[in-house]
């Protein structure tokens, strides 16, 4: 089992999950009347106030950088996650419908051992590293997050791909029960992404499962997200459910959506604005007062010694 | 409705107008405005800027559905109101967000549309709210309504600049614009029966 819950709390302890449900509607409905509710951020969304497990064997990584750690309270509260509504206070308040456990991964396309796996028995048999990378969102914002995750190269290998695998595609899950956000149309679900297969073997490439030595919360992209800390925040394609191997590029749900702001490659660079908005600078979240200043984004997100080679020769602002 | 008319109201008003700035300054002090407090400030006082320039125009399509004229007396303060939050608006966005970096600040106005057409608003905004007191009025005669009919201008590039900047969604900008339109239109529906009684 990869999932221990901390050992100092006894079951009798944990309140039953129908309880805190019950609970939390009535304390909302009595914010709600009180009027309390106008206080901005007065009670914690749901899906933040839902059972924290830690993980156990998680490894420190050298990848990590030494930045600080943007608040959790922060990285699990402003979250881009429209499968649960657009504003990014919505996946904290509306992500805790979605089933993470158990969570079953199809592998397709171009490989030796596709089919049907276990989300724990593909993790079980991996290293679990700590990593702090630095987070940058294509709205110009940013944060550094300790996430737990594993190799995807190693996890990528497992499935054998053959000399025709050019590019991996992933796909979100589509279930608008689970995942409400996905009752209005604002995305062509379900969510897509893709990398050449060169950068998904990137030592720096991860599959993310967990964040502050916890399991991935909902909001987050739970049970397993991608995490590719040199590109912008919506490569990084959350609560995955399939993973195919191709000779031809994939589509990308934004690139499809909006081609002119959103390249397929997203790198982070502060050479090539968005067409609406400068990239040059990020505004850090949680960092000091309201009048501390943007900082500077860096090429790759600080990342150009690892991955600059990957698109040498290459006009970067045709190829966003 | 006797209550309106009673000289009591207007302050009650003038204190519910504040009441969105007074919740940011809490919000502020108590370092309650969520992750991005800068992202924050900026997208409520831009709401309740362009909140107050449709209320100012509805005050007369108001007025000609239901007759109801004593809000004609609060107009030029919600105007004011308005100038107040896009002011706001525009000082969290350049003090804060850019910390005053002219240069930053200039290629925004000049490269970015939504931001131009936003900063437009403002402009248009101010000799509006320069010209709003009884002896600019009786001053400009025939001339200030023509000046103050601007209003319809800026209503217009305030709902394109909250449309423009929006990533993706644009439900809310959507409902704006939709008021916007609607409010437009009952002002050139109600002129047609005017001219015809004139006759």
């Amino acid at each position: 089992m990869l999932i221990k819950k901390p050992s100092d709390i006894k079951p009798s302890e944990i309140t039953d999950q129908k309880h805190y449900k019950d609970r939390r509607k009535f304390i909302q409905a009595g914010l709600g009347l009180t009027g309390a509710a106008l206080v901005p951020g007065l009670w914690l969304p749901p899906a933040v106030q839902a059972a924290r497990e830690k993980m156990a064997g998680v490894k420190k990584s050298a990848f990590s950088t030494k930045a600080k750690p943007t608040a959790y309270k922060d990285v699990t509260t402003y979250n881009n996650f429209y499968e649960f509504g657009t504003d990014k206070s919505d996946p904290a308040k509306h992500a805790h419908t979605l089933k993470s456990n158990p969570w079953t991964l199809t592998i397709e396309g171009e490989v030796g051992k596709p089919g049907q796996y276990h989300l724990e028995d593909l993790v079980k048999n991996s290293t679990l590293e700590e990593r702090v990378y630095r987070f940058r969102c294509v709205e110009a914002w940013s944060m550094v997050i300790p996430w737990v995750g594993i190799s995807l190269a190693d996890m990528i290998k497992r499935f054998e791909p053959t000399s025709r695998a050019k590019y991996v595609e992933f796909t979100t899950l589509y279930d608008p029960q689970q995942m409400p956000g996905q009752k209005r149309r604002v995305l062509n679900w379900p969510y897509t992404e893709g990398l050449r297969i060169d950068e998904a073997m990137n030592p720096l490439s991860i599959m993310a499962v967990g964040l502050y030595g916890e399991v991935l919360p909902n909001q987050n992209g739970a049970p397993l997200r991608l995490m590719i800390p040199w590109k912008y925040g919506f490569k990084n394609i959350k609560s995955i459910v399939k993973i195919r191997f191709t000779e031809k590029m994939p589509i990308s749900t934004w690139n499809a959506a909006a081609p002119r702001e959103y390249g397929f490659y997203a790198n982070v660079n502060p050479e090539v604005n968005h067409p609406r908005w400068s990239q040059s600078r990020e505004r850090v979240i949680g960092s000091g007062s309201l009048f501390t200043k943007r900082q500077k984004t860096l090429m790759f997100n600080g990342y150009a010694e690892q991955v600059a080679d990957l698109y040498a020769g290459m006009n970067l602002k045709k190829y966003f | 409705m006797s209550i309106f008319s009673s000289r009591q109201v207007k302050p009650v008003i003038f204190v519910l107008c504040l009441v969105p700035f007074a919740y940011l300054l809490v919000g502020i002090f108590t370092e309650d405005l969520g992750a991005n407090p800068v992202e924050y400030l900026a997208h409520r006082t831009g709401d309740w800027a362009l909140r107050f320039l449709l209320i100012v125009l509805a005050v007369t399509p108001l007025r000609r559905v239901t007759g109801w004229s004593y809000p004609l007396k609060l107009r030029r303060m919600l105007g004011l109101f308005s100038f107040f939050y896009v002011t706001v608006h525009l000082l969290v966005y350049a003090v804060l967000d850019l910390g005053l970096d002219w240069s930053h600040l200039i290629e925004d106005i000049l490269e970015r549309p939504y931001i131009t057409v936003g900063f437009s608003a403002w402009v248009l905004l101010i000799p509006l709210a320069l010209t709003s007191n009884r002896l600019m009025i009786r001053r400009l005669g025939k001339r200030w309504k023509s000046l103050h009919s601007l209003v319809y201008v800026i209503g217009l590039l305030g709902v394109i600049h909250y449309w423009w900047l929006v990533k993706k969604d644009v439900q809310e900008p959507l409902v704006y614009a939709a008021i916007f339109l609607v409010l437009m239109m009952m002002r050139m529906r109600v002129k047609v029966p005017i001219n015809r009684h004139s006759k």
